[in-house]
Order: structure tokens, then sequence, then C-alpha cells
């Protein structure tokens, strides 16, 4: 039971800091801009396959810092000459926009490399166990995506809190009006901020592209699961952002690994059912059948119990 | 240094101002007078690239209408909004150090001094902004846009909601920022403020200059007080 929990635990720390590089950056731009960008997890589908592309061509190692930079200089073209534009019109016109965007990205992908699952691997030098436990082992891989994504994080929390531009961005995220009147050019700051948040999603495509593998639909897969992230941690609360990644990734980590199943949880309170209940079906659900569900579950209770998500300060 | 002629500005389809002209000189205080809804506010947010205007702002013989809000503060306009819009989040000195224009080489203004003149604000430098009370936020909201060097200050309501020896602070202030060539341009609920620190007042109606004088003349003139200025 301990190693199950063990790694368990480190799988969901893995999966949550993942999904924290695709939030904080969803997060970062709605708080700023004010924009619900649907096509960000479509930019964490584009990291993985630039990664895959440049990959065969000149190695692993390279990808993983072109990859993103590509990603994110995309990201910033996209911002200032088509969200700049689509902003005039309001942001009902801006979601349709993330939304068009999100498809167009999904079809140009399989326009140049098909619909089938590409052979995206990390690298051959990483082919090894960290370590093992309880006779288990844990991948090389999975300890680079965890220092990757942490130092992404630290990285991230010193830029925003101990430099200039982080202290404008902060700024920036309360008063727009007021910063710009200062002097500092507002609408470039939007463009670096969309185009940082883009490359990390794009960083994020990179490093989890050989473990959740490359295939169109990886951005659906994970887009939805953030776009839950956001709401449970607060729309444009960094620090909920965070907590939630790692609760849904532990959540739903912890739920795959228990085993547990409904008859389990009834036997627990002296309730039981004969083999042939009507609802036997139901009976018979596990935790790891029902885990994909709990972060919609989850989301369900918080916008009714609390609206406004764990740390977010807005009411709408 | 500043020249506005027959600025027009509109909030999406209302046509808010209809023609305002006035001129403020190097290092003069300016008032700009009026009720609530004149159109006062709205003049300082077209003159800072905040709304869709037409007409002429020249700012030292240069056009300043239809440049976006920073560039227009780098030119050397700075702006203290109306309801302050400190950045609460952020500590007083982060305040005042975002004051500081990107690129800026030298400034007439330092934090030292800034502390020099608010003691206040340098015993709580480290502190939130958003705790402060009313009166030391208007201080800081126009210290922060000191530290950018601005020629030309454009300060909107800066008295409002104050207790009245604060109300005189801000006002020493001001005519203390000119004395050291900053030229202002002051819109002021309350008229005997207005009246004492500015050279020139313009008194605003239905988003024109309804009238322009000297505080005196202006003192002399019931008719536009009754009709323009008194609630």
């Amino acid at each position: 039971m301990a190693d199950a929990l063990i790694f368990a635990t480190l799988n969901g720390l893995v999966t949550g800091m993942l999904l924290f590089m695709l939030a904080s950056g969803v997060t970062l731009i709605f708080s700023m801009m004010g924009v619900l960008n649907f096509a960000h997890a479509s930019f964490y589908m584009l990291g993985a396959y630039f990664a895959f592309a440049i990959s065969q061509q000149i190695g692993f190692w390279p990808a993983l810092l072109l990859a993103p930079m590509l990603v994110g200089v995309l990201g910033a073209l996209v911002e200032r000459y088509g969200l700049r534009q689509v902003h005039k019109s309001g942001q009902v016109a801006e979601l349709v926009f993330t939304f068009g965007l999100a498809f167009l990205i999904e079809e140009a992908v399989q326009l140049f490399w098909g619909r089938a699952t590409q052979d995206f691997r990390s690298p051959a030098a990483l082919d090894f166990a960290l370590f093992t436990l309880f006779g288990q082992d844990f991948p090389a891989w999975k300890g680079v995506m965890l220092c990757i994504s942490v130092s992404i994080f630290i990285g991230l929390y010193f830029v925003l809190t101990r430099t200039r531009t982080g202290i404008i961005i902060q700024a920036a995220i309360t008063h727009p009006q007021a910063v710009a009147n200062l002097g500092h050019n507002v609408p470039r700051l939007f463009m670096v901020v969309f185009g940082a948040g883009s490359a990390l999603a794009g960083l994020a495509g990179v490093i989890a592209g050989p473990v959740l593998t490359t295939f169109p639909g990886m951005a659906s897969v994970l887009g939805s699961i953030v776009f839950v992230i956001v709401v449970i941690g607060g729309l444009g609360s960094l620090t909920g952002a965070l907590v939630a990644s790692l609760l849904i990734g532990l959540l739903q980590s912890w739920a795959i690994a228990s085993g547990l199943g409904m008859a389990d949880l009834l036997a627990l309170l002296g309730v039981s059912f004969p083999p042939d209940h009507a609802l036997r079906d139901l009976w018979r659900l596990t935790l790891p059948q029902v885990a994909p569900l709990l972060p919609y579950l989850l989301l369900v209770l918080i916008l009714i119990f609390r609206p406004s998500g764990l740390f977010g300060k807005r009411e709408s | 240094m500043l020249e506005v002629m027959d600025l027009q500005a509109w909030y999406g389809k209302s046509h808010v101002l209809r023609g305002v002209t006035l001129r403020v000189g190097e290092g003069e205080i300016v008032s700009l007078l009026g009720r609530n809804g004149a159109g006062r506010s709205t003049t300082m947010k077209a003159l800072m690239g905040e709304l869709q205007v037409s007409g002429s702002a020249l700012f030292r013989g240069q056009q300043i209408l239809g440049l976006p809000s920073h560039e227009i503060a780098m030119r050397g306009i700075g702006c203290v909004p109306e309801h302050r819009e400190i950045f609460p989040g952020l500590t007083v000195r982060q305040n005042l150090l975002l004051g500081i224009k990107p690129g800026q080489k030298a400034s007439r203004w330092s934090l030292e001094d800034m502390f020099r003149l608010f003691p206040a604000l340098g015993e709580r430098a480290d502190v939130p902004g958003g705790v402060l009370s009313g009166g030391e936020q208007q201080m800081l909201c126009i210290c922060r846009a000191l530290m950018g060097d601005p020629a030309l200050l454009l300060v909107d309501e800066p008295t409002e909601g104050l207790a009245p020896q604060v109300v005189e602070r801000v006002a020493q202030l001001l005519v203390e920022i000119a004395s050291k060539g900053v030229a202002i341009l002051l819109v002021e609920q309350k008229l005997g403020i207005a009246l004492r620190i500015s050279r020139r007042v313009y008194v605003m109606g239905r988003g024109q200059i309804v009238h322009e004088g000297t505080p005196a003349a202006l003192l002399e003139s019931d008719a536009v007080r009754r009709e323009w200025l008194q609630v």
C-alpha cells in the first residue's frame, strides 16, 4: 500500500506541475487581458509536434529549447496581429477567435503530420530508472519533467515578484490604463505575456509529448482539464492555479492507484448488495474508473459552493 | 506648452466633448472647473489618449491626439487620475519606482525627495499601497506621476474625499510642484482651493468651455458662477 501511495504521489506531482505550466499561462493571460484563451492547449500540442519535428533533424535537447521559443513567437504574433485587432470588437469576438484558432491549429497539425500518433520519445540517454522503490521503477524522464516544471514555477515566481517587468505585469493586471499613463507600453507587455504563456505551454508539450503521446487530440484531452483547474483555482489567481493543478494531479493519481470500489466504501458502512441487484453496475464502479470524472465533479462542486474559485477575487 | 483646439470626444456613440479649446503655459497652474458631468474628467482622459477623439492638442508644438497613452506619457505629460488608482498589491516603493519611465535617464524628483516631502510614505515604504489612508494614497499617486519627471501634470480631483487638513497639504504640494517648473492642469471640485492656487481658470459646461479668465475675474462674475458652478 505504501509503495502505491508513494508512486501515486510522485506521478500526481508530475501531472500537477505539468498542468500548472498550462494553467499559469491561461490565468495570467486572463487576468491581464480579460481573454479566456481556448487555444492555449493547442500551443501545448504545437510544442510537442514542433519538438518531434526538430528532434528528428537535430536531436531532442535542441528541440527542448527551440520548440517552446517557436511556439512563443507564434503566440506573440497571434496576439499582435490577431487578438489585438479582434479586441476592438469585444470579449465575445475574442472568445470566438481563440475557439477558431484552436480548431485551426488542430486541422493544421493533422494536415502536416496526419492523424496517427507520432513516435516522439524522450532521449535514449534518459531511458533508465531514476530509483527503484519496493521493486517499482521511477523513470528518469519523469524526474526531468518534475525538475523542469518546478524550475519554471520558481522562475515564474521570481520574474513576477522580483523583476521590474514582473512588477509592471502585476500592476497592469489590476490597472492597465494607469500603467500606460506612466509611460509603459501596455500593448507590448500584453504581447510579451501572451508569447511567454504560449512558450510555457509549448514547453509543457515538449516534456509531456513523449509520456502522454503526441497525437492531434492531445490538446482537447488536456485543454478541458486546464480550464477546470483555472476555474477551481479562481480565474486570474496564480496561487489558485498552482493549488488546483496539484490537487487535480494528485486526486486523479491517488484515485487510480487506490483500486477502491463503491462496494468497498459501502462495506465500510455495513451495506452490501446481492450480486444480481438491478443497480449492480453502479455498485461495481471502482475509483480508477471514475478518476477521469473527478476534476469535473470538483468543478461542479466549486461552482455551486464557491463560484469565484478557491483563490479567485472576481465575482464574474 | 499645451494648446488644445476644438477637442471633441465620444464614449461609444455619445458625443461628450463638443469642442474644447484651452491653453496651459510653462510652469502655470490652470484649473478646469464645472459641475459633475460637464466634461472635465473626460477632457483629461481624452488628452491621455483613452478615448476616441478629434480636434487638435499640441504639446510643445507636437500633436498628441491619436497617440497611445504610453507615448503621450513618454512625451512629458504625467497623469494623476480620478479615484487615485494606486497599485494596491504593490509596496509604496514599488508604486513609486513604476513611475520611472522606460529608458528615463534623469529626473528632477528622486525617491528620497518623495520621502522627504512625505515622511509618511518613507516610513511605510515597504507596506502595500492598498493599506494607506485616502490622503496617503493621493500623495502616493501624485509622487508616482512626478517620478516620471513630467513637464505637465494632469491632476483629476485630487482632494476628493479627503479631510480638510489633507486637502490643504495637497494644495501646498501642487504649488510646490509648479514652483519647480511643472505646469499643472487641475480638475477640482473645491472652488476655494482652485481659485487660490491657479493662475488661470476655465469653466466647463455641456462639454464646452463656457468661461475663461483669472480667478479674480471669476470671483467677480456672479452670473458665471451661478449658471455653471453652483449646485
